[in-house]
C-alpha cells in the first residue's frame, strides 16, 4: 500500500532583486493551461512591486556593464546550463502552457536553450559588429562603442511563453542593460522556472527582474516610469502599443516595437537597446 | 517645573523613580503604527513637512567647502524648479565649516548647526569640548549638536554627564542646544530613557538618537521611548523639548513612519521643524522624488535631483 502524501504546492512567485517575494499586494491568479485546467497559483505582481523592481535593475546596472563581457557570457552560458539539467520540467510547462505536445515542447525547450548559448556567445562580439573606428580628418583615432541603454523595462509576448521570453529578455542582457521583464500574463510558468534558475547562474541580484500579473495594467506602469530607459512592447497589440510608446516618449525612452518591423531579426533585437558612446584618442608619434 | 538638580544622588534617585519601559510593548506599538497608511494629498503635505524638517547634514572627513556650498544652495531650495517646496530647516557640518555655510546662507531662514564637543566620540576634556562650541557659535552657528560622554554614562557617572550638558547650555546661550544620545551604544531602552532624562534635566533644547556613525543608528522603537521621555518632561516639568532622529533614515516611508509617530506619542504640537527634525543627507532625495511622484503620477528618476 503506498503511503498516503500531501501535495507540495508551488506558488510561482516574482523575482526582484535576487529574492522570490510575493506580490507586495499579497494577491495571487490562477493560471490554467491552454486547456483550461487549474495550472498554478501565481503572484499578482502590483505597480509596487514594479517599482522595487526598477529600483533592484537600476542599482544592479552598473556592475553588470562593469563586469567583463567575457564574464557576462559565462553568466549567461551557465543559464543555459541550468536551463538544459531541468529541460523536462520547463518542457512540461511549455506544453501544459501553451496546448501543444510533448514532442513539440521539447523541440521548444531545446530551441529556447540555443538561443541562449547564442546570446552568451554575442556578449563579447558585439561591440565589434555595433562599433567600430571612424575616418576622421586629424590626426586621431576615433572609436564608436556600443553601451547599453540602462534598465530596460520587457513586456513579453503573450504566446510563446518560454521561446519569446528568452530572446526579449537575453537580447537586452547580453548587451549590458538590466530587464524588469512582464511575464506573458496567461503563460507565465516556464518564465518563472527561468527566473529561478538565475538564482544558481552567478546572475547578480537585480539583473533580471520578473514581475507576472495583469500586462495592461503594468505596462503602463513600466512605459511611464521615468527611471526605465528602454522599452520592449512585444507583448502589446500595436493598438496598445502607440498609447504605452507615448507613454515612454514623456521620459525619453528608447522604444522597441517588433510589430513595425518587417522581419524581427534578433541582431535588432541586440541592437535595439544599445547607445553608441564616441570617443576620440590622439595617435602617438 | 523643572527640578533643581544639585547632586549625583538626588539625580540618580530621581532616575530611579522613571518606570521601566515595556521594550516588547514599544516594538508591538511602533509596528503598528508603522502599518498606516498615509496617501495622495496627506502624504504630499506630509512630504512638505518632512522637508521642512530636515537637518540636511554632511559630516565627512572628506568635507570640502565646495561641498559644503552645495549643500547650503540645496538646503535653501531643495527643487530648484519649484519654488512652492519648503527650505529645510538647518544645514548641520563640523565646526571649522561652519563659517563658510553661514556665508553661503546669508540671511536666508535656514539655520547653521554644528556638532561640537569631540564629535562623534565625545572623548575629550571638558575643556576641549567647551572649546569646541565656542568656536562654532563664534563661526555663526545658531545650533550645536553636542555629543554625551557615553563611556561615562554606562560606568555610571551619571553625575559628569549631567554637568557636561549644563556646561555646553551655559556656553552655548541663546543657540539651540541638541544632545546626542547616541542610543546604539546605551544598549537598552531603559538606558534611553534614563539619558533623555538627564539631557533635558541639563537643559537640552532637542534630543538627538545618534551621530550616525554607529552600526546601529536612530530605529522607531528608540524614537518611541525618546518621545515618551519629552511627553512626561513636559507634562512633569513643563518645558518641550524637540527630538531629533538621525542616521540611516534614507526613504520618504521611513520618514512618514516617523510623523506618524510623533502625532501619535506627543501630538500634533511636535510635528513642526522647531520640535522635531530629521538629520539625514539622503533622505532629502528621496522625499523630492517622492514629492514629484505625487505630483507627475509616474516614478521618476533618482538623477532628476543632484546628488550632495
Amino acid at each position: 500500500m503506498s503511503e498516503a502524501r500531501l501535495d507540495v504546492r508551488k506558488t510561482y512567485k516574482l523575482l526582484i532583486n535576487g529574492a522570490f517575494p510575493r506580490s507586495e499586494s499579497g494577491r495571487s491568479y490562477e493560471v490554467t493551461s491552454a486547456k483550461g485546467a487549474f495550472l498554478a497559483n501565481v503572484a499578482q505582481g502590483s505597480r509596487k512591486d514594479l517599482r522595487d523592481a526598477v529600483t533592484a535593475a537600476r542599482g544592479a546596472q552598473v556592475k553588470w556593464w562593469n563586469s567583463t563581457a567575457y564574464n557576462r557570457g559565462q553568466v549567461i552560458y551557465r543559464l543555459a546550463e541550468m536551463a538544459e539539467s531541468r529541460r523536462d520540467e520547463l518542457a512540461e510547462h511549455v506544453a501544459l502552457c501553451e496546448g501543444v505536445n510533448a514532442r513539440t515542447s521539447q523541440k521548444t525547450v531545446s530551441a529556447s536553450i540555443d538561443r541562449m548559448v547564442w546570446y552568451a556567445g554575442w556578449t563579447d562580439k558585439i561591440a565589434q559588429v555595433l562599433g567600430g573606428t571612424n575616418p576622421v580628418a586629424g590626426p586621431f583615432f576615433n572609436f564608436s562603442i556600443p553601451v547599453p541603454s540602462g534598465v530596460v523595462g520587457v513586456v513579453c509576448v503573450q504566446e510563446s511563453s518560454l521561446e519569446g521570453f528568452v530572446d526579449a529578455v537575453l537580447a537586452p542582457l547580453c548587451v549590458g542593460n538590466t530587464v524588469v521583464a512582464l511575464a506573458s500574463e496567461r503563460r507565465p510558468t516556464p518564465a518563472v522556472l527561468l527566473g529561478e534558475m538565475t538564482s544558481s547562474s552567478d546572475f547578480p541580484a537585480g539583473v533580471l527582474n520578473i514581475v507576472t500579473g495583469p500586462s495592461d495594467e503594468l505596462a503602463s506602469v513600466l512605459a511611464s516610469h521615468e527611471d526605465v530607459d528602454g522599452l520592449d512592447l512585444s507583448g502589446v497589440t500595436s493598438v496598445d502599443a502607440d498609447g504605452l510608446a507615448a507613454l515612454g516618449a514623456s521620459s525619453i525612452k528608447r522604444v522597441y516595437r517588433p510589430h513595425e518591423m518587417e522581419s524581427d531579426s534578433s541582431l535588432r533585437r541586440l541592437r535595439a537597446f544599445v547607445e553608441t558612446s564616441t570617443v576620440w584618442h590622439t595617435i602617438g608619434q | 517645573m523643572v527640578p533643581t538638580i544639585e547632586s549625583e544622588a538626588q539625580l540618580r534617585a530621581l532616575l530611579t523613580s522613571l518606570s521601566g519601559v515595556d521594550a516588547v510593548g514599544a516594538e508591538a506599538r511602533v509596528a503598528k503604527l508603522s502599518t498606516r497608511s498615509i496617501k495622495k494629498s496627506t502624504k504630499l503635505a506630509a512630504i512638505e513637512m518632512a522637508i521642512s524638517m530636515v537637518d540636511l547634514t554632511t559630516l565627512e572627513g572628506a568635507d570640502t567647502p565646495g561641498r559644503v556650498t552645495s549643500l547650503c544652495t540645496k538646503a535653501m531650495r531643495p527643487d530648484p524648479r519649484d519654488l512652492t517646496v519648503p527650505s529645510v530647516a538647518a544645514v548641520c557640518v563640523y565646526p571649522d565649516l561652519v563659517a563658510h555655510a553661514r556665508s553661503v546662507l546669508g540671511s536666508s531662514p535656514v539655520a547653521v548647526a554644528s556638532v561640537a564637543t569631540s564629535f562623534p566620540s565625545g572623548r575629550a576634556s571638558l575643556q576641549v569640548k567647551l572649546m569646541d562650541v565656542r568656536e562654532a557659535l563664534s563661526a555663526g552657528a545658531d545650533e550645536i549638536d553636542m555629543v554625551i560622554d557615553r563611556g561615562a554614562f554606562l560606568s555610571g557617572r551619571i553625575g559628569q554627564v549631567f554637568d557636561e550638558v549644563v556646561a555646553v547650555k551655559e556656553a552655548c546661550g541663546d543657540a539651540h542646544l541638541k544632545v546626542i544620545l547616541e542610543t546604539g551604544e546605551l544598549v537598552t531602552y531603559d538606558n534611553v530613557r534614563r539619558a533623555s532624562w538627564i539631557a533635558m534635566l541639563g537643559g537640552a533644547d532637542f534630543i538627538k538618537t545618534s551621530t550616525g556613525k554607529v552600526t546601529v543608528n536612530a530605529t522607531l522603537p528608540v524614537a518611541l521611548v525618546m518621545l515618551e521621555a519629552v511627553r512626561d518632561f513636559a507634562e512633569t516639568a513643563g518645558p518641550t523639548v524637540g527630538v531629533k532622529v538621525a542616521g540611516g533614515i534614507r526613504t520618504t516611508k521611513d520618514a512618514i513612519r516617523y510623523l506618524v509617530l510623533v502625532n501619535e506619542t506627543v501630538g500634533s504640537t511636535w510635528l513642526t521643524p522647531n520640535l522635531f527634525r530629521f538629520g539625514a543627507s539622503s533622505l532629502l532625495n528621496d522625499l523630492l522624488m517622492q514629492r514629484l511622484k505625487q505630483q507627475r503620477g509616474a516614478y521618476v528618476r533618482a538623477d532628476e535631483f543632484s546628488v550632495d
